[in-house]
C-alpha cells in the first residue's frame, strides 16, 4: 500500500511559498488518515459481527429445527443399541423364600371397539354378548350406534375369547395389549400379597399398579424397570404357608371361630416364615372394601396386622420377665395373690373368681393369676413397665412391610394410671395386633434381643438391642414352658417337639363400652422347640367355642392351643426341625446354692 | 503430475463412495437383524414368563392337594409327619459286597513284567 505522506513537499513548498502555515496541511492530512483508519476498523467490526450473528443464526436453526422434530416425531428405541437380555420392563415378580412364584405378569389383550369403523353394530354387538354373557345388548348397541369413537369393552380377555372376537371379524373391534398381574396360588398368602390394578390406561399398554399388601409397599421396586429381571424375595416359605392356612381353617370351622389369624415367625432374623389371617380372598378377583358396617367383618380385613385387639393374658410373661430382670423377684419368690385387692377403686379379679393364695411367680403364669402379674406391675412401676413395653415395640405400629401395618397402631390408655399398669400387665387395656405379640416374644426365645418382624428374606440374624439378659429370657421360657406342662396349655404338648407359650383368653369390647359376656378372642402365644428356640407361633381366633362338653367352652386352651399345636406337628417337619427328646432341665438346679 | 493427481483424487473419492454405500447398507442390516433378535428374545421372555406362571399355577398347593387325595390308592401320600424322621442307622443300605470266593487252586503268577506292562499301558492312554 502506498502511504500517504503526512508532509507533502509539493503542498508544503507551495504553501510557505503563499506565507500560510504548512503545518495546517500536515494536520489535515492526518484527519483524512484517522478517518479512512476509523471506516476500516469499523467495517471490519461490522464483518465480525455479520459472521458472528450468520454462526448464531445457523446454530439456533439447526437446534430448534432439531427441538421441532423431537416434538412432532414418535419417540423410538435407539436401534444401535438396545438392551440386552432384560427387555421386558414389566413389573417385577413376587417369589418366596425357595424362589416359588407368588405373583407374575401375563399377556392378555383388553377388547375396545371404534363404532365408526363397525361395519355391522348390531350382529357385532349381538356376537359379542353371546361371548361375554355379562355385557347388556341394547346398552352396546346404543354405544355402538351412537356419537362415540372410542369405547372400552372388556379390560381383560382370555385367548379363547379373543380368537371368538377374531371371528366375528368386524374392523371396528380391536384388541390392545395388556399385562395383567397373575397369582399362581389363589388365595395363599392373599392379605400379604394384596393385590393389583391398573392405573394409567392406554390403547398400547397399561400401568399396573399396586393396591394393597406388598404389592402396594413395594410398588416402587417392582415398577422400577432396573428390578424387572429380580424378582422380590420374601421370607414366606409356600409350604409352611400353605400347610399352616390349611390348619388354621380346619381350626376355625372346628372351634366355630368367625376370624383366625396365625404367625410364624422366625426369632433370630425376625423373618415371617407364615402369616395368615380368615376369611381370606383370591387377590386374581379382589373383592370390593365394605362400604358399611365393620370393617373387620370384610375378608380383605387382615387380622395379623390390622386386628388390633386386647390380647389378653399372654401379656403377663413381660410382666414376669420385666420383675425379673428387674431383680425385683425370680421364679421362686413367693407372691400373695389371694383377694380383695383394689387398685384406683376397681376390684382386680381373677378368671372366674378362683383364689390362688400364695404362688410363686412361676405358678402365676402357670395358672394365670391376674392378681399376682398386678403385684408385679404394682412393684414394677408405671415409667419402668412403659418404657419396658415401648422398647418390645408395643407403642408404634409394626414396621412388617406391608401397608395396611402402618393402620395397626396399638391402642394405649390416655392416661396411664396405676390401675391401667395393673390391668395392662394381664393384658387389658392395651389393644396391639398379633404381629406385636409376635415381636414381644420373640425377644423372649432368642435370648432378649429385639427383633423386628419383617417380610423380606434376610442372609442372616438381625437381633436389635438388647432388653433383657440372657439369664432373664431363660426364666422366661422354663415359665413358659411350664404353663404347657402344668398349666393352662396343656393340649399344646406336641410329642418331639417341646413347645413354651401362654395362654389369652380376652373378652371382646362393645362398640358401645363395656364387653360381650360371650365374645372372646383367644391367643395362644408360643416358642418352639423350647431347648433351642428358633420360632415364634402365634394363634389367634375370633369367636370361637368349643362345643363338645355339656357346656360350651370359650377359654383359649381350649380352642387357640389345640389349633396351634396341631400347626407345630405339620408345620415343624417342614421347616427340617427334627423332633427330639427333651433335655432334663437342669437350669432350675443350677439355680440353687450349695451353701 | 496434476492430471494423474485429478485421476487418483477421482478414483478415492469413488471408492469411498462405494464403501460408504456399502457401509450403510451393512449397518442396516445388521440393525434389522439386531431388532429381530430383540423380538425373538422378547417372544421367548413372554414364553418363559407364561410358562413359568403355568408351572406355578399347576402346582399350587391346592391343586397339587387335591391331586394326592385323589391318588391316594396308588401313591398313599401323606403329609408329612414328625414319625417320619430317622436315624442314620436306620436306613437300610446296600449289603457290602460278600467276600471273594475262596481261592481253591492258586496258580503262580509272575511280576517280573508287570512294569513294562503298566509302561505299555500308560503309553496307551497317553495315546488316546
Amino acid at each position: 500500500m502506498i502511504r500517504t505522506p503526512l508532509r507533502p513537499l509539493a503542498r508544503i513548498l507551495d504553501a510557505r511559498e503563499k506565507g500560510e502555515n504548512p503545518d495546517a496541511i500536515e494536520r489535515e492530512n492526518k484527519r483524512i488518515r484517522h478517518e479512512q483508519m476509523r471506516d476500516k476498523a469499523r467495517m471490519r467490526a461490522e464483518g465480525r459481527l455479520l459472521v458472528l450473528g450468520v454462526c448464531f443464526l445457523c446454530a439456533f436453526t439447526v437446534i430448534g429445527g432439531r427441538m421441532g422434530l423431537l416434538a412432532m416425531s414418535e419417540p423410538s428405541e435407539p436401534r444401535g443399541h438396545a438392551p440386552g437380555a432384560v427387555i421386558s420392563a414389566s413389573r417385577a415378580d413376587i417369589t418366596d423364600r425357595n424362589g416359588n412364584l407368588l405373583a407374575t405378569n401375563f399377556e392378555t389383550h383388553a377388547l375396545y371397539a371404534q363404532p365408526r369403523h363397525l361395519i355391522d353394530p348390531e350382529v357385532a354387538a349381538k356376537k359379542l354378548v353371546k361371548i361375554f354373557p355379562d355385557l347388556k345388548e341394547e346398552r352396546l348397541i346404543k354405544d355402538f350406534t351412537g356419537k362415540r369413537k372410542f369405547l372400552w369393552i372388556k379390560k381383560k380377555i382370555s385367548p379363547e375369547q379373543m380368537q371368538a372376537v377374531h371371528d366375528i371379524g368386524d374392523p371396528g373391534l380391536l384388541f390392545a395389549p395388556r399385562d395383567m398381574r397373575l397369582y399362581p396360588n389363589g388365595s395363599l398368602a392373599a392379605h400379604v400379597l394384596g393385590g393389583a390394578s391398573y392405573g394409567k390406561e392406554g390403547v398400547h399398554a397399561a400401568e399396573v399398579i399396586g393396591v394393597a399388601g406388598a404389592e402396594k409397599y413395594f410398588d416402587d421396586y417392582l415398577r422400577d424397570p432396573a428390578n424387572g429381571a429380580k424378582p422380590l424375595e420374601l421370607s414366606l416359605d409356600l409350604t409352611v404357608q400353605a400347610a399352616s392356612e390349611r390348619v388354621l381353617y380346619g381350626g376355625m370351622k372346628l372351634m366355630n371361630a368367625k376370624g383366625a389369624t396365625s404367625i410364624l415367625m422366625d426369632v433370630h432374623t425376625g423373618e415371617v416364615i407364615s402369616v395368615a389371617s380368615l376369611p381370606d380372598f383370591d387377590p386374581n378377583n379382589r373383592p370390593r372394601p365394605l362400604t358399611q358396617g365393620d370393617a373387620s367383618d370384610s375378608p380383605l380385613f387382615n387380622r395379623s396386622v390390622q386386628g388390633v385387639y386386647e390380647l389378653g393374658s399372654t401379656f403377663k410373661i413381660f410382666a414376669a420377665a420385666q420383675a425379673v430382670e428387674l431383680g425385683l423377684f425370680n421364679a421362686d419368690t413367693i407372691i400373695d395373690t389371694s383377694g380383695p385387692m383394689k387398685v384406683g377403686g376397681f376390684r382386680i379379679g381373677e378368671f372366674r373368681n378362683k383364689n390362688y393364695g400364695k404362688l410363686s411367680v412361676a405358678d402365676i403364669i402357670v395358672h394365670s393369676s391376674n392378681r399376682g402379674t398386678g403385684r408385679m406391675a404394682l412393684e414394677i412401676g408405671i415409667e419402668r413397665q412403659q418404657e419396658f413395653l415401648k422398647s418390645l415395640g408395643f407403642f408404634e405400629p409394626t414396621p412388617f412391610e406391608i401397608v395396611e401395618a402402618s393402620g395397626g397402631k396399638p391402642l394405649l390408655p390416655s392416661r396411664w394410671t396405676e390401675l391401667s399398669s395393673v390391668t395392662i400387665s394381664y393384658g387389658h387395656g392395651l389393644s396391639s395386633t398379633p404381629m406385636h405379640l409376635a415381636a414381644g416374644y420373640a425377644a423372649i426365645a432368642n435370648g432378649g434381643r429385639v427383633v423386628k418382624p419383617t417380610l423380606l428374606k434376610q442372609s442372616g440374624p438381625q437381633l436389635g438391642p438388647r432388653v433383657m439378659s440372657e439369664e432373664t429370657a431363660a426364666q422366661a421360657r422354663m415359665m413358659l414352658r411350664k404353663v404347657v406342662t402344668d398349666g393352662t396349655a396343656s393340649f399344646a404338648e406336641v410329642p418331639g417337639y417341646q413347645i413354651a407359650g401362654k395362654t389369652g383368653t380376652a373378652d371382646k369390647p362393645k362398640p358401645t363400652g363395656g364387653y360381650y359376656e360371650d365374645k372372646v378372642i383367644n391367643t395362644f402365644a408360643s416358642i418352639f422347640p423350647i431347648d433351642n428356640p428358633k420360632y415364634v407361633l402365634i394363634v389367634t381366633l375370633d369367636e370361637p367355642v368349643e362345643t363338645s362338653g355339656p357346656k360350651p367352652r370359650r377359654t383359649a386352651g381350649w380352642t387357640a392351643v389345640p389349633v396351634a399345636a396341631e400347626m407345630v406337628r405339620r408345620i415343624a417337619p417342614l421347616l427340617g426341625l427334627r423332633p427330639a427328646v427333651e433335655p432334663v432341665n437342669d437350669a432350675v438346679l443350677t439355680l440353687t446354692s450349695s451353701n | 503430475m496434476r492430471t494423474v493427481m485429478y485421476i487418483l483424487t477421482t478414483i478415492a473419492v469413488v471408492g469411498l463412495a462405494f464403501w460408504a454405500y456399502r457401509e450403510n447398507y451393512a449397518t442396516q442390516q445388521a440393525l434389522s437383524d439386531a431388532d429381530r433378535l430383540h423380538a425373538n428374545i422378547r417372544a421367548t421372555h413372554a414364553r418363559l414368563a407364561v410358562l413359568r406362571a403355568e408351572w406355578a399355577f399347576q402346582n399350587r398347593p391346592d391343586r397339587l392337594r387335591d391331586l394326592a387325595d385323589l391318588n391316594f390308592d396308588r401313591l398313599g401320600l401323606l403329609p408329612l409327619h414328625p414319625g417320619q424322621f430317622g436315624q442314620v442307622d436306620q436306613v437300610a443300605y446296600p449289603q457290602p459286597p460278600s467276600e471273594l470266593l475262596p481261592i481253591t487252586d492258586p496258580v503262580d503268577v509272575s511280576t517280573m513284567n508287570y512294569d513294562a506292562l503298566t509302561g505299555a499301558d500308560e503309553s496307551e492312554e497317553d495315546f488316546e
